[in-house]
């Protein structure tokens, strides 16, 4: 999936192969047409972790510059594009971690509430379809402040797993955490996220009445 | 044979697993049969899946607020980060 996204055909000729030939041979033209083909996207890669704009700019520099140092040895075993953006996802940690200035912030009080009967405190209404829908900007404002609101572990899982589509196993490596911490941090993330969104998208469903009672499982 | 019925607790708490394939036959057998009489956690699983969707069109690609490409100024500071030679 990454590799579609960071390698697709939108970058014209000639393709990341021949690109890479050209790189070795120290054409000024191929690094030119690397900088422009891949900067956006990577920057884009960069604007996802890092909230502040100059941080992400900083970033994509950094993602360059290890770049052209590691190019010599990189053996094309996977497609440029993603090798970039592998990169420039490290980089984004790596600052992101520099950083951090204060503890983080427990994610507990976004995570479902359970009575002692096992029910949920608060049963879960559908959402509202065309307020869900992303053809609305807002909508997306909305998803893009509430997973800003999520502690930083949780919110990195999250991004690399749904956004930038890294496989657990990868995440794991990425973050020196076990698989099964990934997939936790990935399910608590996205609770949190739908606790997030809850209120805002849930607000027409309500009208539609349902109740505690009939909610419960028999 | 009576059938186990598992409460709302376990499904939300294993719903990552249970969409991920991961359980035993038996337990998402369990599953099912919760969904089967519970509409709350009907709604919890659509809305679950509805916010990693949410989050991948909001963020992935294209979506990404702000121009795509690099301002020219950036691109030249880019490209004299080549190392020598």
């Amino acid at each position: 999936m990454i590799e579609q996204r960071m390698d697709s055909p939108t970058l014209g000729e000639p393709g990341p192969e021949p690109l890479l030939l050209r790189l070795r041979t120290g054409d000024d033209a191929a690094y030119h047409e690397l900088v422009i083909g891949y900067g956006g996207r990577l920057l884009a890669v960069c604007r996802r972790f890092l909230a502040n704009e100059e941080d992400a700019r900083d970033a994509v520099q950094d993602t360059f510059f290890q770049a052209f140092r590691a190019l010599p040895r990189f053996e094309g075993g996977c497609q440029l594009g993603t090798w970039l953006h592998r990169i420039a996802v490290n980089t984004s940690l790596m600052k992101l971690r520099s950083r951090r200035s204060r503890p983080e912030e427990s994610i507990e009080p976004l995570l479902p509430r359970f009575l002692d009967d096992g029910h949920q405190v608060d049963p879960a209404v559908d959402w509202d379809e065309p307020l869900r829908s992303l053809e609305h900007d807002e909508t997306r404002r909305l998803v893009r402040r509430s997973i800003d609101q999520l502690p930083d572990s949780y919110r990195n899982v999250l991004l690399l797993r749904d956004i930038e589509e890294l496989s657990t196993a990868e995440v794991a490596e990425l973050l020196a955490i076990s698989e099964n911490a990934v997939k936790i941090r990935l399910h608590r993330a996205r609770q949190a996220l739908r606790e997030l969104l809850d209120p805002h998208l849930r607000q027409r469903a309500v009208a539609g009445g349902h109740s505690n009672e009939n909610t419960r499982p028999v | 044979m009576s059938q186990k019925y598992i409460t709302c607790e376990e499904v939300i708490t294993f719903l990552l697993s249970y969409l991920s394939g991961e359980l035993s036959a038996e337990k998402a057998g369990e599953f099912e049969r919760h969904l089967a009489v519970c509409p709350s956690c009907v709604h919890y699983l659509k809305t679950y899946k509805a916010t990693v969707e949410l989050g991948r069109n909001a963020l992935g690609g294209t979506a990404e607020p702000g121009p795509s490409a690099l301002a020219p100024e950036m691109v030249r500071a880019i490209l004299a980060l080549r190392p020598p030679g």
